[in-house]
């Protein structure tokens, strides 16, 4: 099949033109940050960093920030344990009901946010009876960033085979040395992959996030929902927006060097 | 998915008398019994899953046969149908469940059309250095926040904003604000399965058609779109899915239109109608069910 120029040309101009798109708002928000005008009028007719000073001395931004780093960080610690744990069972062991596993472990990202929302939200308060806090954050966002973990764990393992683990039991090590010695290293950047995007996940998710927070709970997606219609607080929003737009890139670039290291090895 | 690579082999695992001496008691006990390996493997994340998971899906279900005493709002734990009766019988469920439907068709059917001449660019004309420069183009909108993504639409579609600006106009807060923000937050969600199947589909084979006379609109049409539709179905699986699931980005950019979400939080929260909240949930639950078993057939649901 060969396509004439013109289409080659009217797909790029496409691709490119739906690029630019998608990049757009993000950079109107950028600009935005700079935006004299409270209530962002387009095109900004001045330049002020009032709300980088603002946004640099507001005590919830920076309360909500640490909430949500510790959410994440508990919550991919409990994925990195539960999803390796999984993968390892699902990937080198046949059983009884192992599809029925793989399907559990896609669920609660494969149905509605609000559905797993709403049935970690009357598990906690209906049938156990526990008031909504932090934990229970904690606990929902654990639950579907196994997935991600056991994504990338399961993939490598598939790779990588078992004749290395198999030489190691055969020259003596036992079962635990063989993991530590032999399993693990070879885990380790899909482990770091699949750690990120839990992380990630775990930072940015506000439907599961919104049915389980207890009153004191504000991580900071939903500090940024408390704030973003009040008149004066838009602007401050819109400039920690601007910082997690510039966080965003740093996975993207370690994703690319994580990648190119795989290549380089083989 | 990969049972051929758990070993089965008789035998294979253990065999101790033709082994040299193995570490500790334990590590030979390990070594042995296979499925206590299994039991200490599987234990800790499948007691959770089930544990979290699976029990509140089922709590949610008998919650949704319970009622709330309007006296007392306690739950009231007496089996009854008086949710769902109200579900059908009250227009405003059956309106905003159409609109969501709607919503997420609408969101699906415009990523659809987007996605395919993108990802058939990336992975059939593009050269291989433009390709991999096109795909970390896409995948980096993925990592940037939802909220944010949500909230320049917000910015970009208000009074006085760029599109007003530009003299397009501003469609205002409203559903068709909601189906363009979600189309955009989504589409990378849908131009990846869509460009993953594409690279599987070796050149040689467009060539052959090809030098075989078969113009290059026949050749989409009856060799490559074939080839597609696992992708393509993964790609709207997943569109239908976020956008039927959300009820943040109608609060933010939808005026005062409600999607499903919204009736759930609603009586999940403020309206402390617990069991109603889990009979609409149920909603999106029997439509996901009814698209997932409708599909499997095609095979697509391997690409997930």
């Amino acid at each position: 099949m060969t396509l004439s120029p013109l289409a080659r040309r009217v797909l790029a101009g496409l691709t490119f033109g739906v690029l630019a798109l998608i990049y757009l708002p993000l950079l109107v928000v950028v600009a935005n940050s700079v935006n004299p005008s409270q209530s962002m009028t387009w095109p900004p007719d001045g330049l002020t960093f009032e709300w980088w000073r603002r946004a640099a001395h507001s005590e919830g931004a920076r309360e909500a920030l640490v909430t949500s780093l510790q959410v994440a960080a508990v919550a991919t610690a409990l994925a990195l344990l539960l999803g390796t744990l999984l993968a390892l069972a699902l990937q080198r062991y046949s059983f009884f009901g192992k599809n029925a596993v793989n399907l559990l472990v896609i669920l609660p990202i494969a149905l509605p946010g609000v559905v797993t929302g709403i049935a970690l939200n009357n598990g906690f308060k209906g049938i156990l009876g526990v008031d909504l806090a932090l934990w229970t954050i904690v606990v929902a966002h654990a639950t579907f960033c196994i997935v991600t973990v056991f994504n990338n764990v399961q993939a490598r393992l598939r790779r990588m085979g078992t004749s290395l683990e198999e030489a190691s039991a055969d020259l003596g090590a036992g079962v635990l040395t063989t993991f530590r010695l032999v399993t693990l290293p070879q885990l380790r950047s899909a482990l770091l992959a699949g750690g990120m995007l839990a992380f990630a996940l775990s930072f940015d998710e506000i439907i599961v996030t919104t049915f389980t927070a207890g009153n004191g709970a504000t991580t900071l997606p939903i500090w940024i929902l408390n704030n973003m219609f009040r008149p004066n607080q838009a602007p401050v929003v819109n400039v920690v927006a601007v910082v997690l737009i510039v966080f965003s890139i740093i996975p993207v670039w370690l994703a690319q060097r994580l990648s190119s290291d795989v290549e380089g090895v083989r | 998915m990969s049972a051929t690579s758990a070993d089965t082999r008789p035998g294979r695992t253990t065999d101790p008398a033709l082994r040299g001496p193995v570490a500790r008691p334990g590590s030979r006990l390990l070594h042995r019994m296979v499925w206590l390996r299994l039991t200490l493997l599987l234990s800790a994340p499948l007691a959770w899953m089930l544990l979290v998971y699976v029990v509140a899906l089922a709590a949610l279900l008998i919650t949704s046969l319970w009622s709330v005493d309007s006296l007392t709002s306690e739950i009231d734990r007496t089996w009854t149908l008086d949710n769902f009766r109200t579900l059908l019988e009250n227009d405003v469920y059956r309106k905003v469940t159409v609109r969501t439907l709607g919503v997420a068709v609408a969101v699906t059917l415009i990523d659809v059309a987007i996605a395919l001449p993108i990802a058939f660019y990336m992975a059939k004309v593009a050269s291989p250095r433009v390709r991999r420069m096109l795909v970390v183009a896409v995948l980096t909108p993925l990592w940037a926040s939802y909220l944010v993504k949500v909230f320049s639409w917000r910015v970009v579609l208000s009074e006085g904003g760029l599109a007003d600006w530009t003299g397009l106009g501003s469609p205002g807060y409203g559903l068709t604000a909601v189906v363009i923000t979600q189309a955009y937050i989504w589409l990378p969600y849908v131009i990846l399965p869509i460009f993953a199947s594409l690279e599987r589909v070796p050149d040689s084979l467009l060539e052959a058609a090809g030098d075989l006379g078969a113009p290059s609109g026949f050749v989409l049409r009856t060799v490559v779109f074939p080839l597609l539709v696992p992708g393509i179905v993964a790609g709207a699986i997943f569109s239908f899915s976020l956008t039927m699931g959300d009820y943040i980005t109608v609060n933010i950019v939808g005026g005062a239109n409600q999607m499903l979400g919204n009736l759930v939080y609603i009586n999940a929260g403020a309206a402390n109608n617990l069991p109603l909240a889990a009979a609409i949930a149920m909603i999106p639950i029997v439509v996901m069910l009814v698209l997932l078993t409708a599909i499997r057939r095609t095979g697509a649901l391997d690409n997930l």
